[in-house]
């Protein structure tokens, strides 16, 4: 059910990922999401999956807990998918009424499949390795440069701190609620559509109501503690860079010189 | 018509880091028209057994019959068992969606099928037995105190006309007034209904004065069942598992190490005020009162 998305959840073991700067991983998120989208061979994927590879091992999360993350996705595949192995013109394989598959459109589709598994994998490393926290601290850090141009960097990563941290909250609320229901006989399961949705308001206004008033709660505790901004705020845990993230900028900029030396054979 | 609950384990996350024993190997059997009160610290499982009870959780492994009938049976309507068991949650105002009190209370005999009228009629039925005044009845649910919300949710179980009530922490969060009206309000649905109640809580003090048989739970195991005196007897072990006896489980505790001979069943502040003001009558007429003789 709700508790099957990992994007967005932390998996709390002790591994040189997690311990990482959250800056130096997500640095390599986008370097590794560049090159998924400049790839264009055989090579180029198979390095990339390497990467990867390399990436869930040291992690230390288990496999099985990863693809979990890729159920989300399975419908955006498959149209993804279908549309390039049908759409794409060139050499035919079959034809059925006016859609054909080409040999290309077979190809394209396979790098489709293999890029978009690869980026949500990717990004799930990311956030299974990294605390919401230390996410946007990682965030507010290496964007800090916009607040300059007047962007205001720490009250959008607040808020995107305090967002992520409520959807476990919500979640939990939504299921306490559901049960609520379920006891007074309401059922989320069958019907048809117009009468799911109408099923659906017994289980919605209680969530708005708590949310809202988690909210205000919030807003006031934060305002009890003097919170009134980033302005002159410091840090409990503030960011520093450690030898093993000089060693992994290293490692980013290898598998990048790579990556193009692949490019350019190919 | 009982519950048996017949070696029942969960377990949460199963097969993930997080998989954590919420029971383990209870056996419990709900009888006809007690009134049970199950007792455990946070995390000892009581919530999660209570939702075994009407179906909303599954057992990991184990069995649970309902009138001699296992609820996991293929093709058993979970939908009735609910009907049949109540269950109100912790903090119930939570779940209030409607218009108005008495839209809500219908919210539950509807789902059971019943006609708008029958519905209504069962709802006011129900808001009288919480003792909530007619005049609330047409106002948003929203609106009220969190006392009057909390009767507005409990009967909003009751219209169902549960033959089990099951109470999760009924008293959170309310004044001394509010918990004690609660309170009031479950003996008497015991009482006069006749309805099995099965009252969860970390108070012993609100238990002790009304229910004849305590559950304690503790890390997901059953560990005492027994009448009440029978339970605190053990306060030492219920201390060590973060749960303490009434109060005046040590003030007479306390009096009988000074040789004062105060009867150690005792568990409401009632019966330890007769039996001292007894002793204390016969006291006089002796001219003594204990062994250090200060009278």
């Amino acid at each position: 059910m709700l508790r099957d998305i990992t994007l967005g959840q932390y998996y709390p073991v002790d591994s040189v990922l997690h311990r990482m700067d959250p800056r130096t991983k997500l640095f390599g998120t986008l370097v590794y999401i560049v090159t998924l989208f400049i790839a264009d061979s055989v090579w180029a994927y198979g390095l990339a999956a390497l990467f990867l590879a390399a990436a869930i091992r040291l992690s230390r999360v288990p496999v099985k807990f990863m693809v979990r993350g890729l159920k989300s996705i399975v419908i955006l595949l498959l149209i993804s998918v279908s549309f390039n192995l049908f759409l794409t013109p060139g050499t035919p394989i079959f034809k059925i009424g006016f859609l054909q598959m080409t040999w290309e459109g077979l190809e394209f589709a396979a790098f489709m499949a293999v890029r978009l598994i690869f980026l949500v994998l990717g990004s799930t490393i990311l956030t299974l390795t990294t605390t919401p926290n230390q996410l946007t601290d990682g965030l507010e850090k290496s964007l800090g440069f916009m607040g300059k141009i007047g962007v205001p960097v720490h009250e959008v990563s607040m808020m995107m701190s305090i967002a992520l941290r409520f959807i476990p909250i919500l979640i939990e609320e939504t299921d306490k609620i559901m049960k609520a229901q379920m006891a007074r006989g309401a059922d989320f399961e069958s019907g048809n559509l117009i009468q799911r949705a109408k099923a659906m308001v017994p289980l919605l206004v209680p969530l708005f109501i708590s949310a809202f008033r988690r909210a205000t709660d919030l807003a006031m505790a934060m305002e009890a503690r003097c919170y009134r901004g980033g302005e002159g705020r410091t840090k409990m845990k503030p960011l520093r860079y450690e030898k093993r993230d000089r060693i992994t900028y290293l490692v980013y900029a290898g598998y990048f010189l790579l990556f193009l030396a692949a490019k350019a054979a190919a | 018509m009982a519950i048996e609950v017949k070696n029942l384990c969960h377990i949460y996350g199963q097969d993930t880091i997080f998989e954590q024993y919420a029971l383990k190997n209870v056996d419990l059997t709900i009888r006809d028209g007690e009134f049970i009160g199950l007792i455990g610290h946070t995390g000892s499982g009581k919530s999660t057994l209570t939702q075994h009870l009407n179906g909303l959780l599954k057992a990991s492994s184990g069995d649970i019959l309902y009138n001699g009938e296992s609820i996991y049976r293929e093709g058993f309507s979970m939908k009735e068992l609910r009907s049949h068991v109540g269950l109100v949650f912790q903090y119930p105002e939570h779940q209030l969606f409607e218009v108005d009190v008495l839209t809500d209370v219908c919210f539950g005999p509807k789902n059971q099928g019943l006609s708008q009228e029958e519905a209504e009629a069962r709802a006011r039925e129900a808001l009288a037995l919480t003792g909530l005044d007619e005049s609330f009845y047409k106002q948003s649910p929203f609106e009220l105190s969190g006392g009057q919300k909390r009767r507005v949710a409990i009967a909003g179980v009751l219209a169902m006309k549960p033959e089990v009530l099951i109470l999760d922490e009924p008293t959170a969060g309310l004044d001394p007034k509010g918990r004690d009206d609660i309170l009031g309000l479950v003996a008497r649905l015991h009482a006069e209904q006749g309805m099995t109640v099965i009252l969860v809580s970390h108070s012993m003090e609100d238990v002790a004065r009304y229910v004849s048989r305590l559950v304690v739970m503790n890390h997901g195991e059953k560990v005492f069942d027994g009448t009440p005196r029978e339970v605190f007897r053990h306060y030492k072990e219920l201390e060590a598992m973060g749960l303490a006896a009434p109060q005046i489980t040590y003030v007479v505790h306390a009096l009988r190490e000074r040789g004062i001979p105060v009867d150690e069943d005792i568990t409401t502040v009632e019966e330890a005020r007769d039996a001292i003001l007894a002793l204390w009558k016969k006291a006089k007429g002796t001219g003594c009162c204990g062994e250090d003789k200060t009278c």
